[in-house]
């Protein structure tokens, strides 16, 4: 069996990166990556360490077009002469996957969390994290969109070779007017602890204790729908039904009462820490564990004890 | 103006959600079906606002049986002209992606909207694969739509940031948080639903590519440990060696 990953790496390698080139690798077989745009050619060799047999790049795409990108693919499906088809369940898959399905005629299976069971069915989230479901594909090829923190990456090679690929993308009916780039380190999908907050913090002017404890933790920060609602932290931090669904190993929760949108968003969390000064929020049945107490003394007390914890050598 | 919104029922958000037929198959029973909200929220208001300030006409298409004209009502109801059922249980994206593109290419729509995915199946794909069959551009998950003239300027999320793109119609957009706001029926709306147009048409043959075979809940958690406010020691201590996460 051949295995193809689409790996996108215009800003640089995400963990999300190391993870569907490991599930690659899982599923058995020779991995092939492919790629495009500017990354650096030692960078992607680097794609090697977690079992990538060969990295394939098409330096003359750019951009994220989803139309050129399908057409890239597709092509590399057909030089690597793969069977099955790996992408990290993100933004570029949400609009590259189910085209390239269409084009391969290939099963696509979105959100999986697993490497295929014994009988080949696929473990996927549904009913926005409140269920499970096996997933079997009809089609001879077929596509899975890992979700992110779904497995960890596993070094298990060494560099691999980079070669040049001419995809033929073809013309883009995108035009491009500005990209306003990423901020901050990780994209909050991909953060493996993340320290949120909600409308129990009273004004924008407080978030100030939930970054000294994301920062001390290492952690990425979210917020509330009405939080983001209101203006007082970015929309792409707002996790839940209608913004980000993330599942980090860690989820702390401040000033949030836990509304099934919210959980919708963050069920997938490994371990969820809820401070709340209202012990009927519906958040602490979610929980595992629960702080009843006011955020604004709780939280400079963890940010504390966890730097106490770090400075001791952890 | 002809725009096409794609719509599709889900449960209620509140719905309990449980499965029979040894897990085989969602329980329907005492679900409230509602229209999946971010088709309803985003695309078909954004596309009635369309509608409203440059003129034109606003369809609806759903795949699904009989059972799914309550929903089909309310989506007229907000304010389509129109709705089109494919008269067939939806069995995979793929097959409900085809049946609708197989509707579209022959009805001329300038712009096709969904939302960015349905709450129950999560998969984002029915609109990508609508664009793929007709080979029409896709902007996903997009959080803003201008029109001017034959041209679309859209603002779509990319990971932790922002593009701003043009396209020429016709195209595919799927729809997210900032495209609209949330409108409910009037009265006059939900009467005027009752003798809006909705056609029946028959679905074409279409393989599954995929197929659900088995659900499963999560494990039941434990009950949450509660922690004195006091001991934040504790906490990390229980974080660092119990729960193993830092």
């Amino acid at each position: 069996m051949s295995v193809l990953v689409y790996i996108n790496s215009n800003n640089g390698l995400y963990k999300s990166a190391f993870e569907a080139v490991t599930y690659g690798k899982k599923l058995g077989g020779d991995v092939t990556v492919i790629t495009s745009g500017a990354a650096d050619t030692k960078v992607l060799a680097g794609l090697g360490k977690y079992g990538a047999g060969k990295v394939l790049v098409d330096r003359s795409l750019q951009g994220d077009d989803d139309q050129q990108l399908t057409r890239i693919i597709a092509n590399a499906v057909v030089s690597s002469g793969a069977t099955t088809i790996i992408f990290s369940h993100d933004l570029t898959a949400k609009a590259v996957a189910p085209r390239l399905s269409v084009r391969l005629k290939a099963g696509l299976v979105s959100g999986a969390i697993e490497v295929p069971n014994g009988d080949g069915t696929i473990k996927v989230n549904v009913f926005s994290g409140k269920a499970f479901s096996s997933v079997k594909v009809n089609s001879a090829s077929k596509i899975i969109s890992l979700l992110p923190n779904s497995i960890q990456p596993e070094v298990s090679g060494s560099d691999c070779e980079v070669e040049e690929f001419n995809g033929n993308s073809g013309e883009s009916k995108v035009k491009v007017l500005s990209t306003k780039k990423p901020e901050g380190e990780i994209p909050l999908p991909e953060a493996e602890l993340v320290v949120s907050a909600g409308r129990g913090l009273k004004g924008p002017e407080n978030w100030g204790m939930v970054e000294d404890l994301a920062k001390a933790l290492g952690a990425a920060t979210a917020c509330s729908r009405p939080v983001a609602d209101i203006g007082w932290r970015p929309h792409h931090e707002h996790v839940g039904q209608t913004g980000v669904a993330i599942r980090p190993n860690l989820y702390i929760a401040a000033g949030i009462s836990g509304a099934i949108q919210h959980l919708a968003g963050v069920n997938g969390s490994k371990v969820m820490v809820v401070i709340n000064t209202d012990a009927e929020a519906p958040f602490f049945k979610a929980a595992d564990y629960g702080i009843l107490g006011d955020a604004f003394e709780v939280l400079p007390r963890l940010t504390e004890a966890v730097k106490k914890f770090k400075s001791s050598g952890n | 103006m002809k725009i096409l919104v794609c719509i599709s029922k889900s449960p209620d958000t509140t719905s309990k959600i449980a499965f029979t037929d040894n897990n085989s198959k969602f329980d329907e029973n005492g679900v409230q079906y509602i229209v999946n909200p971010y088709d309803e929220w985003y695309a078909l208001v954004r596309a009635l606002e369309i509608k409203e300030s440059s003129g034109g006409n606003v369809t609806i298409i759903t795949v699904g049986n009989a059972n799914d004209e309550a929903v089909i009502r309310k989506a007229l109801a907000i304010g389509a002209d129109e709705a089109v059922r494919v008269d067939t249980d939806p069995t995979d994206a793929y097959y409900t992606a085809m049946q609708i593109a197989e509707y579209a290419k022959s009805n001329g729509f300038d712009l096709i909207l969904a939302g960015k995915e349905t709450i129950n199946y999560n998969g984002s794909q029915v609109a990508g694969m609508i664009a793929e069959a007709m080979d029409l551009p896709f902007i996903s998950l997009a959080s803003k739509l201008d029109i001017n003239g034959s041209t679309l300027t859209l603002e779509r999320e990319i990971a932790g940031g922002l593009q701003v793109v043009d396209v020429n119609l016709p195209a595919v957009v799927s729809c997210a948080k900032g495209m609209a706001e949330q409108r409910i029926p009037n009265m006059r709306g939900i009467m005027a639903a009752r003798t809006k147009p909705l056609n029946v048409i028959a679905p074409v043959a279409i393989e599954n590519l995929t197929e659900f075979v088995a659900y499963t809940m999560p494990a039941t958690k434990s009950a949450c440990k509660m922690i004195d406010p006091n001991n934040m020691d504790e906490l990390v201590e229980l974080l660092h060696n119990e729960a193993k996460v830092i």
